[in-house]
This record gives structure tokens, C-alpha cells and sequence, in this order.
């Protein structure tokens, strides 16, 4: 809350240096403003980015770097016995201090080390603090200064300021590119460790895969095998599963609507399936696992056929219903796209209309149906909600959609989610995993993309 | 011209009517599959909403049992100081449970009354403190309190899954207690009603024309008018014993018979339940209320007292991280990339990065939170900023493209005209193209919040997926979001917890529909062609 | 009502020769072919033809000319029913071929367009093999049994479009490949292909050069041995190389209709008149 409050202290002080340039600007031109080269609300700006920006930029870095220098000076002041502790349990313990440290009233005392560690904490926190704020409005206060100086009639406030601001947008355009490096530096670097512990080979093409790693120091089965053909099987087959739903009723629907429906129908139907895209997939897993997986079960042992409560074919037909709207849609562009004189020529020499659809319009709308399959494809193997609510744990190497299977996304939550400790293999595991899913779903995009930018070429 | 005339065969039309009507057809059946498509999705949709709607509606309606409660000063305030810690103190349960021996002077035993309590939400003593704490004149005082009954006791009322069929009694009866068990009679073949139903439903129930009961099978009953109601544990066609679970007068001018299926042993509420429950209804104690709590409290492991309102502040709280971070830095890129970007390797590394990014799994972005957010940055678990920091690098991309779009819509025109007067291309952007391409953008905004809003996996990776029972009150305080809540619950075991989850996707439900309406709203009001 | 009588002068009632008369004027009466009486055509509210009642005669070049937006393609389009297509568009009226009334409810719009074929304004072969472009009608209408066959029907038909010669080496690469004027010639090869009765041209040329707009004005002349033609051009030199007869249309109105040598010397109306002669459009 204090952090907050630094930055609004922070944008009152802008504000502040903006009305002064103003005023300044116009009083150093006698207040004749065509004497100015730029608007006095340049002036303004010029002051304001200057008194903003150094001390914004410091406070982000201070934020950033505190934790782990306050978490520094902490295990310094720590008796000797507790510095030594193995990097878990010291984790452990500074958890518990950062945790004691605002005085919320823990359900067991602490004791005299960790109290005295919490006192720490909350002193060397409250210096910090202060001095951040100290600093920060040092430099505010220099970057003020420097920027009153600069102001004179003939200074070119206006081309400073645009500048600048040029270089901001520039500096926006490249979160995108580090959200991506970060993504790419973090799989590859919890992944290696990983593989430390774990052979490359093993985990690309070991058959079993249960990842429970012991509690304990030493107890049996200790190790956990992390072989991930098993989980791969699962996602492919929840996947085809998924598609032979979606694609067949995603591509019939955008035909129809592309091709038949008129126009009043396509004003209700088109938005009414894209609600169905617009449903969180939270809700599609609750559906999968409390009506899907039931009636599935239901309908298998009517069938005489033993179905697993979790199978895969629940989760696999929700999946694709999800995806229908992805399909049909992307697929209503592409076949949009297929110029009218095509049909013309098709119907002209006396096709039916579905003659023209299946043997004129889709044959030249592949590419493009194509692409957003392998979107869909790609979307399907990365769903996780669904899955996690409606498919199994245990990686088994079956082909029978009345099986329970798990995929890659489920283990990556259930390795993460509840106590972990970081360095086991259990947990890196999900990173091996996620940089698996990562590489194949970007593939898949990858390819996907340009095909459909070919496609949107060859008829523009 | 110059050729001899081509001559053109006559051609093959083999079975022209036989080949057009198959052609028809074809032409038909391909139709019929488009429109069977859409009929199945949009079947599925209406299966979806209403098998939810059907489901979760119950959780907006709680049920309230009305208790005469004597405030007894001795029990709360025996010295009689009212100081606010006394009152503090005071053992509710005392006054609670004296409260319900009122309502039921037959129930003695200790096992028994437990039960009785049992029928009240564990926040009942609460409920009653909190009534003498505003207002200690209550003290002294007998008072009627609409308390909140248990999960079991409201999924009884809502479910209404219990069938009683009730038959009126012919002849006097007679009732003989030995103990605690009781000799019915009434006349001969008094019973042959219920004795056919039994030998129809469950004949293995009957051996030598003497029916044997038990919790595996559905519950025979014995109702007097004066509300005593009597279990039979076995019967003939002409006499019955059974247990008393409400104690009848010894000679009820009239009665009935009552079948309650299914079998106690298969519903959670048993027959004794099933007995209060009946009694404090006939009496208009029960009543059905909307549900305030659903909505004034965060979670909790009893489902009756469960809330979404800690789950709706946490979502709200990340988005409002969210916002801040993507929109202005979505708006800059777009500006950039639009408006300024030369054409060249970086620029389009960066166009195709922001496509690719766009595709990538939510978890994935998740991974990245965990790993960089909270293991680099030292973020906080589970606190709505590091969520809305994920949860706006997710909807980053999705700015861009809509706000691309929606700059690249405005014509070059105007671009041009704002140049010619001398506007620097910043002002230009700024004055002319913003403000023209802004709904466009505010639009493709928002829908990028409504998906932020329905996000889970990411959130399960940064630990919004703890249990949390306090209202987070800031942007660091651990707090969960209403679509990882709908997981939680979605989880438990409890059978009321599924209403709940229900309710709670109905929330959500609502909350992405006002936001897709505002984007309707906003694109038809504002959307130009140029 | 003397406006109307012209307008519904059919070439079998030509009578008055006009003194200068060409070679293919003056070939035997043809046979009605096309009968159009009281055509309306409406687009939603608007109207885009009014009354128009003409004969078109068999095996000969009948050319639909007149300012751009006169209704004269919407009417062409009337001829083989793709006005269907056109959701908001209500033809009235009676337009027979051979007798039989095209806009009967028994009629079924797929057979009509495999006996009247249509080109296009802008060349529009499908993104697929030479080849599967000519076969595709054939095999649609059941008209192919086997490789032979198919061959022969694609080889005659890109004989008759004058195409064989480009493109006999080459029929498995698309269409699209072409040049223009040889993507024209391979739809009506197209069109060829499935033996209609009457070929329908939208502005076949408009989208061309000079020497390739030559190759199929010739090639319609010789196509005329064969097959009834009616051609929509805004080109009145076109109209005048191509066709024998001319029917000229001004606001949604048949003004005038006769053989070509006679609207182009001495037509009757003061409006052909004055765009024959440049006047307007």
C-alpha cells in the first residue's frame, strides 16, 4: 500500500512540474505565446517527464531488487545455527518472518531466533523503505531542476517531448518480445536443471511416468520416473477426440452460414456460437465433469461397455465443443475470402450449390482451413481447465477413449499446485513439461499463421 | 474462321431424372448437416446454461428455521454488568441449545439434541451474540430468530428429493408402548396398503406374511394428527410395531400412513431429521429466504455460510492490475507499430511475436509468473498484483491486434490533413487518429478484460488457488478470483457445493455478459465506416 | 403501343430489308430460341428492368449494348437464373427457351444453367488444373464415364476455344497460371464443355488486351455455327464485328432491338440514335 502511495506522491510531483513549466514557459516569453517555439504545455511536459521518469524508473528498480537484498541482510543477522540450515528449510523460516513480520498473529509462537529475525525484518524493511522514498524524491527534485533550466523561448520543448514519448512507444512495442524471451529463459532454465536430474533421453521416450518423488529422505521408490510418452498419449488423444468433434461441426456451421444462411439467421446464429467461445473454461470443465462424465458412463453401461469416470472421451467432447466456435468462425473468414466469382463460374455451368461448396469453394479455401485447424489443434493441446476438472492423474498408455488418461497440461498443475519445494525434480518436471507444450504449441502457431497469411495473399 | 466448324458430339446424359433427384437430394442432405451443426452447438449451449441455471439457482435461496430463543440474563450475563466483553464471552450454545429443547421437550438424550443443533448452521451462536451485541435490551427478553439451517437441512428443502406419500388410517388406533418400542393397532388389515406396497417393491423384505424393516429399505410411518410420528420396524397386514420419534398422544383421533423413499440408509438426512424437519415445517418455522450470505462473505468450508463477495473483490482487484499494465502499454505498441514502426526485420519480429504470443496456452504464461514473477521478482504468492501482472502480459497481445486494427481502420485522410496544417505526427496521432480509432480500441479492451476475467490455469500457477476465508483488501493481501473459486468448489466434496458452484459460474456468468454488452454497446454506437 | 410493337419484333418478323445488308443478315430466318415477354427485375424496392419483351434467335450472335448501369448484364443474368443468387432480387415476367418457361417452379435452376453456359466479365477459372477446369461440368452432370471419355470431352472443348494448342503440354498446372486472355478462352472452354444450347457473355473482353480481345471475338464467330451467343459489351465496334443482332437498353428499358447493321445505320429511336453516335454514355 506505502508503494503505492510513493507512485501517486510520485504523479502529484508531475503534475506539479507540469503547471510550473507552463507557467514558466509562458513568463520567460513575457506571456506572448507566439514568442514561444513550442506550446508552453510542452514546456510542461518537458519538466514533468523529467521530474517523472529518472524517479519512476529508479523506484521500479529499487522494487524489483529489494526482496532479495532485505532477504540478504536478514540471513546475515541470523545466529549461526539457523544460517546453516539447508536452502529449504532457510526458505521455510523466511517465509514465516515475512509472513510474522506485518503482526499477523501466527497459529504457533515463534521462537526467540525467528522473533528476533522478525524484528529485523521489520526494521530493516521500514529503513529501506524511507530511503527509497528519500531517493527517489532526490531525484525527482533533480530531474525538476534540470529540467526548469532548459526553459526559454526559443528552447524546442515540443521536439524533446515527442521524443521522448517516441522512445516510450518504442519501449512498449518491445514488452511483447521480452514477455516471450522471458518465457523461452525461464523454461530452458528450470528445464536444465531438470534434465540434471533427470536423462533428456528418459524423459522424451520413457513409457511411465509417475512423478511422486518422497517426502521423506530415503524412502523407497524415492526417485519417481518421469518418462513422458504416457502423458503425451493422453493430450493426443483428448486432442483428436477434441477435433473430431470441433472440425466436422465447425466447418459445416461456417459453411452454412457462409453459404446458405440468410441474413437474418446469421445475425442470431453467428453471435450465439460465439458465446460459446465466450464461456470460461472453468464452466466447460465443471459441465465436462458433472454432466458429460456421468451421462458418458451412463451410456456406456447401457452399452454393456466399462467406462472410466474420468475417461477421456468427456473431457475430449467438451474440449471440442469448446473449440467449435474457434473453428467455425476462422473458417467462416477463410471461406468469405473465396472471391464470389468462383461460385459464379461454378454455378453457371449448372453445379448445385453443394456441388460448388464441397468441389469449387473448400478445395480453394484448403490452406486457410487448414491453418485454423492447426490453431484449433494447437488451442486443444493447451486447454487446461477443462482437463484438469474432467481428466485422470495417472498417465496410463491406453487407446481406449473410455479410459481415464491425463495430459501434459494436468501434470503441469498438479506437480505445481499445493506444497512444492523448489529443485525437486517434481517440480522442475512441470517446466520440462511446459517447455515441451511450448515448443509444440508455437510450432504448431507458427506454421498455422503463415500458412493463413499465404492463404489472405493469394486473394487480396 | 478459317477452320472447319468443330463438330460437338451430342453428349452422354445417362438418367437424367434418376441422376437430378439424386443430385437433389445430395443437395439437401448437405444443407441438412449445416444446419445440424449449428443445431448441435447451439444445443449444447442451451444444455449448458440451463443444466447450470437449474442447478445453481437454489443457491440464491437459503432456508431459515425460526427458534423462540429465551435471551436468559443468568446464561449471558449473570452479573448483570452489560459490558461488551461479557457479552462477548457468553456461551451462545447454552442459550441455543436451551432454545431447542424448547422446541422439542421429547428430545432428552444428549446424543440426541446434538443432532438437534445439528439441524442449524454452525454459525447460529454467532448469529445470536451478534443480536445481543447490538442490542443488549434483547437481554431478559423470548424472541423468535430465523436462524440458518445446515447444508444437509437446505439441500433437503431445495432438492425436495425425499418422497412422502401419505394415506389417511381407517379405524382407531391403538398404540402400546413397551419401552421404547410401540404396538400399533388398528382394526384388522389396517395396514394391507402399506404391506402390498412393501411385497410390490421389495419382496424380500417379507417372510410368513410379516414384513421386516430396515435402512436399506424405504421408511414406513405412522403419523397421528396431533403431529406424533411413529417408525414401524416390522408389520402384518393387521398390526405393526415401531419406534417413536415424535411422541404421540396415547389415543390420536386420527392418522395416517406415510411411505418415505428413498431408504434412510441412502440420503443424508435420517428419518429423525426427516421427523423435526416435518414438525417445524407444519408449524411454519421454515422458510425459505434470499440468500444475503452468498454474497456478503468469501469463502468457507461449511457450504451454507460460503460467499462469493472474497472471490468478486480478488477478481476485481486483478483486473484493475490488468488494466493498468496492458492498456497503456497495448495503446503505445499499437501507436508504435501503426503509426511510427519503419519497415523492417525488427518491426516484423515483433508483429510476428505478438501473433505467436497471442496463441500461446494460458498455463504457459503462468509457468512464466512462477518462475520470473515470484521466484525472480520476489512478487507475493496468491496476491492479486502478481495475477493481474500474468493475466495483463496474456491480454497484451490482444490490445495490440484490436488496437492495430482499430488505427489502421481510420483512413489515411485524415492523416494527411492533419499533417498538411502542420501538426507534428505525434499530434496527429494524438488529436486526429486516437480519438476516431478509441472505441474500437476500448472495445477490443474490454473483451481482452473478459477473457482476463474467465482465466484460471495461470492463476492456479502464482497460488490464487488457497483457501481463503477474509476479504483481500489491497493489491498484496493473498486473495483468490471467482473462476479459480468456481475450481475450488467444483472440487469439494459436499453435495451443497455444487449449487455453489453453480451460483458462483452464474456470477461470473453475468459479470462477462455486462462486459460483452458494454463492447456491443460501444462498437454500435461508435462504429464507423469509412 | 408502337414502341412496344418494335420491341417485340422477333427476327422472323423482319421484314423491311434495310439497303445495306451483310452477309450474315441475310441468312436464313433463324428459329426463336429465346422468348422473353414482360421482364421485370427488381433489386428490394428498386427497379432495374422494365417490361422488356424480346425473341433471340438460334445460332447466331445476339449483342445486348447501352450505357454502363442500363440493366443489360442483370438481364443477361435473368437468361440462366443467376439472379437466384442474389438474395434481395425478384424477377416477373416469362423468359422461355425452346418453348419452356425458365422461371416455372418446375424448373430446376442447376439443369437451365447446364444448357445455358456463362462467361464472365473478369476471366474466373478455378484454382485447380487446366484439366480438372474443363472436366469439372462433365463429371458434375454425369457426363464422363471414364479417363476416355473426360480426355476427349476436355481435348474438344479446349479445341473448339481455340486453347489445345496452348495448352496441350501443360493441362496439369492450374488455371491460374494463364494470361488473361487464355484463362477467358479456358472458361468458355468451361462452358463448352457441358454442351449447352446458349453460351451468355458478360463483357467476355472487358478485362483484356487488344490482341487477345481479337482471338475471342473471333472465336465467337465461330462458336455461332454451334451455339445460340448472347453477348453484353459496352464496346459498340465489338458489337458490331460480333453480333448480327443488336439490342440496345437504357435505363432498365429495351429501347430498340434489331439486325445490327440496321441500329448501327438506321435505328429507329432518337436515344440509340444519339449513343450510337456518342452522344451519352
Amino acid at each position: 500500500m506505502s508503494n503505492t502511495l510513493l507512485i501517486a506522491g510520485l504523479l502529484l510531483l508531475m503534475t506539479m512540474a507540469y503547471v510550473h513549466g507552463r507557467r514558466r514557459a509562458l513568463s520567460s516569453a513575457a506571456g506572448r505565446r507566439v514568442a514561444l517555439h513550442s506550446l508552453p504545455s510542452y514546456h510542461g511536459l518537458y519538466i514533468a517527464l523529467w521530474c517523472g521518469l529518472p524517479a519512476l524508473a529508479l523506484a521500479i528498480l529499487w522494487l524489483v531488487l529489494e526482496p532479495s537484498i532485505v532477504r540478504w541482510m536478514v540471513v546475515a543477522s541470523l545466529p549461526e545455527a539457523q544460517r546453516s540450515l539447508p536452502s529449504g528449510e532457510l526458505g521455510l523460516l523466511l517465509n514465516d518472518v515475512r509472513n510474522l513480520a506485518p503482526g499477523n498473529v501466527a497459529g504457533r509462537q515463534p521462537d526467540a531466533a525467528t522473533a528476533a529475525a522478525v524484528e529485523t525484518y521489520r526494521t530493516l524493511k521500514s529503513i529501506v523503505f524511507w530511503a527509497m522514498v528519500a531517493a527517489v524524491t532526490a531525484v525527482a527534485a533533480f530531474g525538476f531542476e534540470v529540467g526548469r533550466r532548459a526553459i526559454a523561448p526559443a528552447f524546442r520543448a515540443r521536439q524533446r517531448v515527442e521524443r521522448t514519448i517516441l522512445w516510450l512507444l518504442v519501449a512498449a512495442s518491445t514488452i511483447a518480445v521480452l514477455t516471450t524471451i522471458g518465457i523461452v529463459l525461464s523454461l530452458v532454465f528450470e528445464s536444465a536443471r531438470f534434465f540434471d536430474k533427470v536423462s533428456p533421453f528418459e524423459f522424451l521416450f520413457g513409457l511411465e511416468w509417475s512423478p511422486q518423488t518422497a517426502l521423506r529422505e530415503g524412502q523407497v521408490g524415492s526417485s519417481g520416473t518421469f518418462g513422458a510418452v504416457p502423458v503425451f498419449a493422453g493430450t493426443l488423444m483428448i486432442t483428436i477426440i477434441a477435433m473430431t468433434v470441433a472440425v466436422p461441426v465447425g466447418l459445416m456451421s461456417a459453411i452454412y452460414l457462409a453459404e446458405y444462411a440468410s441474413p437474418r439467421v446469421r445475425a442470431w446464429a453467428k453471435p450465439l456460437l460465439e458465446v460459446l467461445a465466450g464461456i470460461p473454461t472453468v464452466v466447460y470443465g465443471f459441465f465436462a465433469a458433472l454432466t458429460m462424465a456421468p451421462a458418458i458412463r451412463e451410456l456406456g453401461t447401457f452399452l454393456g461397455i466399462e467406462v472410466a469416470s474420468e475417461s477421456a472421451l468427456a473431457a475430449g467432447i467438451v474440449m471440442g465443443v469448446m473449440i467449435i466456435p474457434f473453428v467455425s468462425s476462422l473458417s467462416d473468414d477463410v471461406i468469405n475470402a473465396v472471391p464470389q466469382t468462383l461460385r459464379d463460374g461454378s454455378l453457371a455451368l449448372g453445379a448445385t450449390h453443394s456441388e460448388t461448396v464441397i468441389r469449387v469453394v473448400l478445395p480453394a479455401a484448403l490452406p486457410g482451413i487448414v491453418g485454423s485447424v492447426l490453431l484449433a489443434v494447437s488451442r486443444a493441446i493447451g486447454e487446461t481447465m477443462i482437463v484438469v476438472m474432467a481428466a485422470g492423474l495417472s498417465a496410463r498408455l491406453t487407446a481406449n477413449p473410455f479410459d481415464a488418461v491425463t495430459t501434459v497440461t494436468v501434470q503441469i498443475v498438479s506437480l505445481l499446485v499445493g506444497d512444492q519445494e523448489f529443485d525437486s525434480a517434481k517440480t522442475l518436471a512441470a517446466f520440462a513439461l511446459g517447455l515441451l507444450l511450448f515448443v509444440i504449441t508455437l510450432g504448431l502457431n507458427v506454421v498455422a499463421l503463415t500458412v493463413v497469411r499465404k492463404y489472405r495473399e493469394m486473394y487480396d | 474462321m478459317t477452320d472447319a466448324p468443330l463438330p460437338i458430339a451430342s453428349p452422354r446424359r445417362p438418367n437424367l431424372s434418376r441422376r437430378r433427384a439424386r443430385r437433389r437430394a445430395a443437395e439437401r442432405r448437405f444443407r441438412w448437416y449445416g444446419m445440424a451443426a449449428i443445431g448441435f452447438a447451439l444445443l449444447v449451449l442451451v444444455v449448458l446454461i440451463g443444466g447450470i441455471v437449474r442447478t445453481g439457482y437454489g443457491a440464491f435461496l437459503a432456508t431459515e428455521i425460526g427458534i423462540d430463543v429465551a435471551f436468559e440474563a443468568e446464561t449471558i450475563d449473570p452479573a448483570g454488568t452489560r459490558a461488551p466483553a461479557t457479552l462477548s464471552d457468553a456461551n451462545y450454545r447454552t442459550v441455543l441449545r436451551k432454545a431447542l429443547a424448547g422446541a422439542f421437550p421429547q428430545v432428552t438424550a444428549q446424543r440426541d439434541q446434538q443432532a438437534l443443533m445439528g439441524m442449524l448452521s454452525s454459525s447460529a451462536d454467532f448469529r445470536l451474540r451478534g443480536m445481543v451485541l447490538d442490542n443488549p435490551s434483547v437481554i431478559g427478553t423470548t424472541q423468535r430468530v430465523w436462524l440458518k439451517a445446515s447444508a444437509d437441512i437446505d439441500t433437503l428443502r431445495k432438492a425436495d428429493d425425499i418422497a412422502v406419500a401419505t394415506t389417511a388410517g381407517a379405524g382407531a388406533l391403538q398404540l402400546l408402548a413397551d419401552g421404547a418400542t410401540v404396538t400399533l393397532r388398528a382394526g384388522p388389515g389396517a395396514f394391507t396398503g402399506l404391506f402390498a406396497d412393501l411385497a410390490a417393491r421389495r419382496p424380500d423384505a417379507v417372510t410368513n406374511g410379516r414384513a421386516t424393516l430396515g435402512s436399506h429399505l424405504p421408511g414406513y410411518m405412522v403419523e397421528t394428527a396431533d403431529g406424533g410420528l411413529l417408525r414401524l420396524t416390522s408389520f402384518t397386514a393387521n398390526e405393526a410395531t415401531g419406534d417413536i420419534l415424535l411422541a404421540p398422544e396415547a389415543a390420536p383421533a386420527q392418522w395416517f400412513t406415510l411411505i418415505v423413499s428413498p431408504p434412510e440408509g441412502d440420503r443424508r438426512i435420517d428419518d429423525r431429521e426427516l421427523a423435526w424437519y416435518r414438525a417445524l415445517d407444519a408449524q411454519g418455522r421454515v422458510r425459505t429466504v434470499f440468500n444475503t450470505t452468498l454474497f456478503t462473505s468469501a469463502d468457507s468450508r461449511e457450504p451454507e455460510l460460503a460467499g462469493v463477495r472474497g472471490a468478486v473483490v480478488g477478481s476485481l482487484l486483478t483486473l484493475v492490475i490488468c488494466l493498468l499494465l496492458s492498456f497503456p502499454l497495448g495503446v503505445m505498441a499499437a501507436v508504435y507499430l501503426e503509426e511510427f514502426a519503419p519497415k523492417n526485420r525488427w518491426t516484423d519480429l515483433i508483429e510476428v511475436n505478438i501473433n505467436n504470443l497471442a496463441a500461446v496456452p494460458s498455463i504457459v504464461f503462468g509457468l512464466l509468473g512462477l518462475a520470473v514473477l515470484l521466484g525472480f521478482f520476489g512478487m507475493p504468492r496468491s496476491a492479486p498484483f502478481a495475477g493481474g501482472t500474468v493475466l495483463a502480459l496474456m491480454t497484451l497481445p490482444t490490445i495490440i491486434i484490436a488496437a492495430r486494427a482499430a488505427l489502421g481502420a481510420v483512413p489515411p485522410s485524415i492523416r494527411e490533413a492533419a499533417m498538411g496544417m502542420g501538426a507534428s505526427p505525434l499530434q496527429t496521432v494524438l488529436h486526429h487518429v486516437m480519438p476516431l480509432a478509441l472505441p474500437g480500441i476500448l472495445t477490443g479492451t474490454i473483451i481482452g478484460m473478459a477473457r482476463a476475467l474467465g482465466e484460471t490455469a495461470p492463476l492456479l500457477m502464482i497460488g490464487m488457488v488457497a483457501f481463503i476465508v477474509d476479504v483481500p483488501g489491497g493489491f498484496t493481501d493473498p486473495a483468490t478470483v471467482l473462476p479459480v473459486q468456481i475450481y475450488l468448489w467444483a472440487d469439494a466434496p459436499e453435495r451443497a457445493f455444487v449449487e455453489k458452484t453453480s451460483a458462483a459460474i452464474l456470477v461470473l456468468l453475468a459479470f462477462l455478459v455486462v462486459m460483452n454488452l458494454a463492447a456491443v454497446i460501444l462498437r454500435r454506437r461508435f462504429e464507423r465506416r469509412w | 403501343m408502337s414502341e412496344n410493337a418494335i420491341l417485340r419484333a422477333g427476327p422472323s418478323r423482319v421484314v423491311a430489308p434495310v439497303p445495306i445488308v451483310s452477309a450474315a443478315a441475310q441468312t436464313q430466318p433463324h428459329r426463336v430460341n429465346i422468348a422473353a415477354s414482360h421482364v421485370d427485375v427488381f433489386y428490394a424496392a428498386k427497379q432495374a428492368i422494365v417490361d422488356v419483351s424480346i425473341d433471340i434467335g438460334e445460332h447466331q450472335v445476339t449483342a445486348f449494348i447501352g450505357p454502363s448501369g442500363c440493366g443489360k448484364s442483370t438481364f443477361l443474368r435473368c437468361l440462366n437464373r443467376m439472379n437466384d443468387t442474389i438474395p434481395i432480387c425478384r424477377v416477373t415476367g416469362r423468359i422461355a427457351i425452346d418453348g419452356e418457361d425458365i422461371y416455372d417452379p418446375g424448373m430446376d435452376p442447376v439443369q437451365l444453367r447446364a444448357r445455358v453456359g456463362m462467361v464472365f466479365q473478369k476471366p474466373n477459372p478455378f484454382p485447380k488444373a487446366i484439366y480438372e477446369n474443363v472436366a469439372y461440368g462433365p463429371r458434375i452432370h454425369g457426363m464422363i464415364g471414364n479417363r476416355a471419355e473426360a480426355d476427349e470431352i476436355v481435348e474438344r472443348s479446349l479445341r473448339a476455344a481455340a486453347l489445345w494448342d496452348e495448352v496441350k503440354d501443360r493441362l496439369d498446372e492450374p488455371g491460374t497460371s494463364l494470361s488473361g486472355g487464355q484463362q477467358q478462352r479456358l472458361c468458355i472452354a468451361r462452358a463448352i464443355a457441358v454442351s449447352p444450347e446458349v453460351i451468355l457473355m458478360d463483357e467476355p473482353c472487358s478485362a483484356l488486351d487488344p490482341i487477345a480481345t481479337a482471338r475471342i471475338e473471333e472465336l465467337i464467330d465461330e462458336l455461332r455455327q454451334n451455339y445460340t451467343i448472347i453477348i453484353v459489351t459496352h464496346s459498340m465496334q465489338q458489337a458490331a464485328r460480333v453480333s448480327q443482332r443488336t439490342a440496345f437498353f437504357h435505363l432498365g428499358v429495351l429501347v430498340e432491338a434489331g439486325d445490327t447493321e440496321t441500329i448501327f445505320t438506321n435505328p429507329r429511336d432518337g436515344r440509340t440514335q444519339d449513343y450510337i453516335t456518342g452522344r451519352f454514355g
